[in-house]
């Protein structure tokens, strides 16, 4: 019906083979022609970033850096090797980004984590000890609406072994008469 | 102990790899995509809807109309004013007017473009102003009187004579600007029906329970025949606690094909879908007496509502109920209109309806302060309500740590040595605040459990708990799993909960009104207490033989309910018990701030927060809430607004264009945890996750001027707004030099 192109995608290591329609987002192939559900759709126009996955030139070495897949065409990734959010965990299990997200609180909602954890897996992949300005500019193509980044910052330098998470005690309050004597006159709540 | 611990999250692991099912993530045999056709203009009627060209394109499955489905709906059932479609008019630019259902996406898309609508453009109103004053203009037939939905007119004390009487008196008109939730998550619904009529719905919305309730009866099959099943969701803030279009089309579209329909919206649908914050514009007057006391307080707040009810008469009540802590006042008025207008509808965002006030009336404080010559934290402290004490409006606080968290930022931020000190372009503000732990009053009224909570024991020791509480990224599903280890003594790890199914788990109201932790919190406790009990008496050398020997005795399978059973509570009077909560949460924030005074460009550099949760069940998640909601509320101090053309048409309604904050516009954010054990509470717990945002912004407000004299009284303090105070403040200056 469409007018279909035959393509070749290298994700994760794997190489697929698919007719997709010529405007097929990578994004679109990833998530609904090779079930890789893990990149998410938060815009689908490149701003905020959800969509983060990994590439470099099929002969190059390591897993290069974060492109938006849902403003890369699909026929367009060919000459790609892509790694997504479900190719960065290792038959040892989830990558000290992922492990790090989890436990500090990082994740919230989730949404906009696999876009972020791809882009701080870059970062350190390219800069083992970053300072929190370094972060900071890394994840600034990632937009999350639960965290305000703070623990985000904290699981990319718990990741890389710069931190322990946070462990700030709660403090105690003791129970408090009103300040204003006239307040005195209301009537006392039976917890 | 379980309760307390930084556990990490239940489904944290899921969600880091990239295995975590979300709403678009679903994917059935000879699924359809739908697309929904919207309205060009702010204020039409239909006179015909063309479908022909559509249908007659390949691929095409199915269309819809609104006259398929014309029973209204809304969450509060006072108020039930939207249709799934428009039926016979649109009453704002993105109102949704046809749907097409189609082999896949682009085609469905390319069908909406051969629809043809013949609209009479109506003239509309985009101003509350406006709005009253062309009642002749009808946004919405359910307005018994011209575009009002809500007027509140409520009087405690005699205000004038103590506003007469008062050594201070504050008269300013405040602005609040109308924001969004931005969810990353855009809206998504699958719909399919099996062969015997069973509807299954599965949704990215936070109350399940009511899209149940309004899908069955908008659609007219009985509620037995519906299920609403919420996946992961991708954040809500509020933005996703109406039942939407997407829902009924989705439903309605699978029983007209026999087919699975799933439509995802575009980010530009989720901006005209809204239900954000209210713009409000607030008349306040704020006494203070010699000492400082604050002798009286008058409100008239007229609200900018859009074209739906939404949550909107609880708005203009919580606009007004929600201000009478954390400082005690015996002489108060506010006087609310939420008003329709043609434009998106507003709704409950994150802090409903009482964030808006909140700036005003904190940002007044410091003015009438400023005029006794009283430090800013000190006024707070002098007027502290206390502990167990009724307010002015007849809500009942409970526990109270406003106070340590006042200290608490005081002391961090340098208070005392730094506030007026910092020198120019430069200062700190003060803020504090108090929010509902939940509603006493349930949406639709019901002798029934808001929340209910069914835990069952297998012999293998893996413990499952059915909850039909949204877990919208705040983590109560964690908490589920606290709470059965601290009560069963099981491990946190061998819990499996199943969540916001409305066929498999009991019901809950949803994620609103910050109710889950404490409501669900009961509920699961009191399940899990009545287990422990029996498992108790059988006893056992690990937990599975305890298991085994209790369902042993038992004689049948081990499970058992709890519930939280709505308290009475609220003042005698007509909207007493709105704004009425089992207990209030407490916040302070002391912001910091720089101001360039040639540009007006200024920056949060700092924000302390101190929040009362009564207790932490689990301090990584509160601290995510504080954190979470202290940004939404700088941001919205800093950039956030919903604008519209002449025409009622959103000004870029993207990401890139409504700009939210990322992690370079972010301030360093710095949480504290204040625990007052509130005796009601779920192990002393109460809400976290909406009070910590509203001291954001006064206190943003409140650090602009100490650091450079001016007064912003209009959302969001854009730097051109900061420079033509910054330039009338020097105006002021020479005229005063001059003379």
């Amino acid at each position: 019906m469409r007018p279909s192109v035959f393509i070749r995608l290298l994700v994760n290591g794997e190489e697929h083979a698919l007719a997709v329609a010529a405007q097929r987002t990578l994004l679109e192939a990833l998530r609904y022609d090779l079930g890789l559900t893990g990149s998410k759709q938060g815009c689908d126009k490149g701003d905020c970033g959800a969509c983060t996955v990994l590439a470099r030139d099929r002969a190059a070495e390591g897993r290069g850096d974060p492109i938006l897949s849902c403003i890369t065409l699909a026929q367009d990734a060919q000459d790609l090797a892509i790694t997504t959010i479900e190719g960065l965990a290792g038959p040892q299990g989830l990558d000290p980004v992922q492990r790090a997200f989890a436990d500090c609180g990082a994740l919230q909602c989730g949404f906009c984590q696999p876009g972020m954890m791809i882009s701080a897996r870059a970062l350190l992949d390219h800069n083992p000890k970053p300072t929190l300005p370094q972060i900071q500019e890394a994840l600034s193509g990632n937009l999350c609406r639960c965290t305000g980044y703070t623990k985000i910052y904290e699981a990319v330098q718990v990741a890389a072994g710069l931190r322990a998470p946070a462990q700030r005690a709660p403090v105690q309050s003791e129970r408090a008469a009103p300040s204003d004597s006239k307040a005195q006159v209301v009537k006392e709540i039976v917890p | 102990m379980s309760i307390g611990a930084r556990f990490p999250k239940q489904d944290g692991v899921a969600k880091a790899d990239g295995s975590g099912i979300y709403a678009d993530d679903i994917a059935l045999p000879r699924m359809l995509h739908a697309k929904i056709l919207r309205s060009p203009h702010a204020h039409a009627r239909i006179r015909g809807i063309d479908l022909s060209a559509a249908e007659a394109l390949p691929g095409v499955v199915a269309t819809l109309v609104g006259a398929e489905l014309p029973l209204k709906y809304g969450v509060i059932p006072w108020t039930q004013d939207e249709t799934a479609l428009a039926v016979e008019k649109v009453r704002h630019v993105g109102d949704a007017v046809a749907c097409i259902a189609a082999v896949d996406e682009r085609t469905a898309d390319e069908a909406l473009g051969l629809v043809k609508v013949d609209y009479e453009v109506l003239p509309a109103v985009f101003t509350p102003e406006d709005a009253l004053e062309h009642p002749e203009i009808k946004v919405n037939e359910r307005a018994k009187v011209g575009n009002i939905t809500k007027h509140v007119h409520l009087q405690f004390g005699e205000v004038d004579e103590a506003v007469a009487g008062a050594a201070a008196v504050v008269r300013e008109t405040y602005r609040y600007a109308g924001s969004t939730h931005v969810p990353i998550e855009p809206h998504c619904a699958v719909a399919r029906i099996d062969a015997d009529g069973n509807l299954t719905v599965w949704s990215s919305t936070q109350i399940p329970h009511y899209v149940h309730r309004e899908l069955s009866r908008v659609l007219g099959i009985p509620q037995s025949k519906v299920r609403v099943i919420q996946p992961l969701l991708g954040g809500a803030f509020g933005g996703k606690s109406d039942p939407f279009a997407l829902e009924f089309c989705v439903a309605k579209l699978a029983m007209k094909t026999g087919r699975p329909v799933k439509i995802l919206y575009t980010r530009e649908e989720v901006f005209y879908a809204h239900r954000g914050r209210h713009p409000m514009k607030m008349d306040v007057t704020l006494a203070l007496d010699a000492g400082g006391r604050i002798a009286a307080v008058d409100n008239k707040i007229l609200i900018d509502g859009g074209a739906y009810a939404s949550f909107g008469l609880v708005t203009a009540y919580y606009a007004g109920q929600l201000l009478t802590g954390p400082y005690r006042f015996e002489t108060y008025r506010f006087d609310s209109y939420r008003m329709y207008t043609n434009k998106p509808p507003c709704g409950p965002k994150r802090g409903h309806g009482s964030v808006q006030p909140r700036f005003a009336f904190e940002v007044a404080l410091d003015e009438a302060a400023e005029k006794l010559g009283l430090d800013p934290v000190e006024v707070r402290r002098r007027n502290f309500i206390g502990e167990f004490v009724e307010t002015v409006n007849g809500q009942k606080i409970t526990s109270n740590g406003f106070l340590k968290c006042l200290e608490l930022v005081e002391k961090a931020s340098g208070w005392k040595e730094r506030h007026g000190k910092l020198g120019p372009g430069r200062g700190l503000g003060v803020a504090g605040s108090m929010y509902i732990s939940g509603t006493a009053y349930p949406v639709y009224p019901n002798e029934m459990p808001q929340s209910g909570v069914l835990v069952k024991l297998d012999r293998s020791g893996r413990v499952a708990i059915f909850s039909g509480a949204s877990d919208i990224g705040q983590g109560v599903n964690t908490l589920l799993c606290q709470i059965a280890a601290e009560e069963l003594h099981c491990d946190p790890y061998d819990v499996t909960v199943v969540a916001a199914d409305t066929d498999l788990t009991p019901v809950d109201l949803g994620a609103y009104s910050s109710r889950v932790t404490f409501m669900v919190g009961i509920a699961a406790r009191e399940a899990c207490q009545k287990l422990a009990e029996k498992l108790r008496a059988a006893g056992g050398a690990t937990f599975a033989e305890a298991c085994q020997r209790a369902e042993a005795a038992e004689g049948a399978p081990l499970a058992a309910v709890g519930g939280y059973r709505t308290q009475k509570l609220g003042g005698d009077y007509r909207g007493g018990t709105i704004g009425a909560s089992p207990a209030y949460s407490f916040t302070a924030h002391v912001a910091e701030v720089s101001v360039d005074e040639e540009t007006g460009i200024w920056k949060v550099e700092r924000i302390w927060a101190a929040h009362d949760c009564g207790k932490a069940l689990n301090p990584t998640l509160v601290e995510g809430q504080i954190e979470g909601s202290v940004y939404m509320g700088a941001a919205e101090a800093q950039m956030e607004e919903m604008v519209y053309d002449e025409k009622g048409l959103l000004f870029g309604p993207s990401l890139l264009d409504y700009r939210i904050p990322t992690s370079l516009d972010t301030p360093d954010l710095d949480s504290y945890i204040v625990e007052s054990n509130d005796p009601g509470g779920p192990y002393g717990a109460k809400e976290a996750g909406e009070g910590p945002l509203h001291p954001a912004i006064p206190a943003i407000a409140n650090a602009i001027h100490d650091a450079c004299g001016i007064r912003i009284r209009e959302l969001p303090f854009y730097p051109q707004r900061v420079l033509k105070l910054l330039r009338e403040r020097d105006a002021r200056r020479e005229e005063r030099a001059a003379s």
